[in-house]
């Protein structure tokens, strides 16, 4: 199943084998497909049929979905399909820039913990202490302190991941560093960017790359919990939570308003949720032969 | 035995101690003053400068730790802006309806994922497994306040059968309480059913490799008590941790599900407080949902021994 990557000629053709190897999984295929239409919506969202998703129609109040609106009017008659193609911007927005702070900030820090001894004991207490805190508490908490906005959403997301990424690439570091042909090369006097490029590195990438993914669906949840308990992105900016929070009222006579954008969502999650099992199982190679 | 506990119960103590840190030093490290976000919105000078003084605020940093964690410890955990009243009291006040809903939901939770995860173990790579593990990955997608909407359109506005929010307490019947309780714990519990039935599952798969369970088999021993007695007593470990690490979403969750349910719990507190900007509320709600956090993984660390002889304390 796993084609040895040693024997792979060029980086070029490694890639490509990869590239193969992970269009194999259906989980990859299924849920990509879908994130790459939630993607393009996202981008061209001003373009795909909508209208302005902040204009006010009195007469669509409330109007259930019909060939002309296809997914109603809100309560105070904005277009719910308009708005709901729009929310896939913040969505997208907070999930890939929480995914990638956090790989950033927990990289840096797992490293760091994974070879300076005396960082390692502090700084992983305060790792347990996050890990601690239940993540939408702790970004509640953050929020009610700076304001509800989209930079603000992200760090408080960001930084109740950081301490499983940072937990993840220690213990890469630290079972690496145990291996005989690491330890040949401390040895021989290898330069330490050397190793983490050559050694440390390509170990961590597999891991760090399936869980930036369940990141990835982790944060655009809890963006969605927060802005539908009143703690996300402020309502001049349509998101999947924030639109859902405003049908609340009104759910039992209008349940378009809260159907639709959460459809999206969820869509959104499970795409990201497959690409992650996917991914998982490319890499490990304890699965194959399972599924 | 009671060394071991002893010796976990002090290991608790660290880990309490940096959330307590952390929560402090969030309203000290934010951006603002923590005197006029402590005294609130409508608070006039001469108030804030008043309760700058009672919280030693001139005072350094390490003072208004001091002051401030010995206070926690006689369980003073502030004053509400909103009520003018300790925080401790409002969230007793409110602890009945969430600590229902936090255990049905995880009832709920084991009842549907065991089977579950068993039955995909047992069946890998069959339909089963495949029906079960499609049903985990969508519960893991389904976000919390979605899934309870849908419930509610179901079960409670086209079908009739239950109804749509509200809490009874326990109190005043069973089945009222069970009626209200049925859908939020539905709701609550289905992402932590689907966490806990992939770990069975490849919990189970690692125990059903095992040359004992052939022999189990090979000397006539039904399959029921050869999957519950022999492969899911040894799978234990690793389920009964995750469902400790999964209590992280019950307590995210609920502060959604009680929104969505109208249940007047700690989780509709923390929300009201987000709207009235009662940061003293919401920094009372984290210390203590961490506290029962950490708890509740205490808990599942001691409880290894029983699953388990060989782990001896």
């Amino acid at each position: 199943m796993s084609a040895p990557a040693a024997l792979a000629p060029s980086i070029g053709r490694r890639a490509t084998s990869l590239g193969r190897q992970l269009l194999r999984h259906p989980g990859i295929v299924v849920g990509g497909t879908m994130l790459l239409v939630v993607v393009f919506f996202a981008v061209f969202a001003d373009l795909l049929w909508t209208v302005d998703p902040l204009r006010i129609q009195p007469r669509a109040r409330l109007r259930p979905p019909s060939e002309a609106s296809w997914f109603g009017g809100d309560m105070i008659g904005r277009d719910v399909y308009s708005r709901t193609v729009h929310g896939a911007r913040v969505s997208l927005t907070v999930g890939l820039a929480v995914a990638a702070i956090s790989i950033a900030g927990g990289l840096v820090i797992g490293l760091l913990a994974g070879f300076v001894r005396l960082f390692d004991s502090i700084a992983m207490r305060v790792m347990d202490g996050l890990m601690s805190i239940p993540s939408i508490l702790l970004a509640v908490a953050l929020i009610a302190l700076t304001g509800a906005s989209m930079g603000n959403v992200i760090t408080a997301i960001t930084i109740s991941e950081i301490p499983r990424v940072a937990r993840l690439t220690r213990s890469v570091v630290l079972s690496i560093k145990e291996r005989p042909y690491v330890e040949a090369a401390i040895a021989v006097g290898t330069r330490f960017h050397h190793l983490l490029l050559r050694h440390v590195l390509p170990n961590a990438a597999a891991p760090l790359l399936v869980q930036g993914s369940y990141i990835f669906a982790s944060a655009v949840l809890v963006e969605a919990a927060l802005s539908f308990i009143g703690a996300g992105t402020p309502p001049s900016s349509p998101s999947w939570g924030n639109i859902i929070a405003e049908g609340r009222a009104v759910f039992q006579i209008a349940p378009h308003i809260v159907i639709f954008p959460g459809i999206a969502l969820a869509m959104t999650v499970l795409a990201v949720n497959l690409i992650g099992d996917g991914l998982r199982d490319a890499f490990d190679p304890h699965f194959v032969g399972r599924t | 035995m009671l060394f071991y506990v002893l010796r976990r119960l002090l290991a608790t103590i660290p880990v309490m101690l940096v959330v307590a840190i952390i929560v402090f030093s969030l309203l000290y490290l934010s951006p603002g003053d923590p005197a006029t976000i402590l005294a609130g919105e409508q608070a006039t000078l001469e108030e804030i400068d008043e309760l700058r003084k009672r919280l030693g605020l001139e005072e350094p940093f390490l003072t208004r730790f001091g002051l401030w964690f010995m206070g926690l410890m006689r369980g003073d955990l502030g004053q509400s802006i909103f009520f003018g009243r300790p925080v401790l009291d409002l969230i007793l006040q409110r602890t009945e309806p969430t600590v229902a809903l936090t255990i049905c939901a995880l009832l709920f939770a084991v009842t549907l994922a065991l089977p579950l995860g068993i039955v995909a173990a047992w069946r890998a790579g069959r339909i089963a497994d495949r029906l079960a593990m499609g049903f985990a990955v969508l519960g893991f997608s389904l976000p919390v306040f979605v899934l309870g909407y849908l419930l509610i359109l179901f079960f409670a506005t086209y079908l009739r059968w239950l109804p749509v929010q509200g809490y009874t307490p326990i109190a005043e019947g069973l089945g009222p309480f069970l009626r209200h309780m049925a859908l939020p714990a539905m709701t609550l519990g289905l992402v932590y059913a689907a966490l806990i039935a992939r770990i069975t599952r490849a919990a189970m798969l690692e125990v059903l490799g095992q040359d004992y369970m052939r022999t189990a088999r090979a000397k006539g021993l039904g399959l029921m008590p050869t999957l519950l007695r022999h492969a899911l007593k040894n799978a234990a470990v690793p389920i009964v941790t995750v469902i400790g690490i999964g209590f992280a979403l019950l307590i995210s969750g609920v502060v959604v599900s009680e929104t969505v349910f109208n249940i007047p719990g700690i989780g509709r507190l923390t929300v009201d407080a987000i709207l009235r900007r009662d940061y003293p509320v919401i920094q009372g709600v984290v210390l203590v949902f961490s506290a029962v956090y950490v708890l509740v993984n205490l808990i599942v660390d001691l409880s290894y021994g029983l699953f388990d002889p060989r782990i001896r304390y």
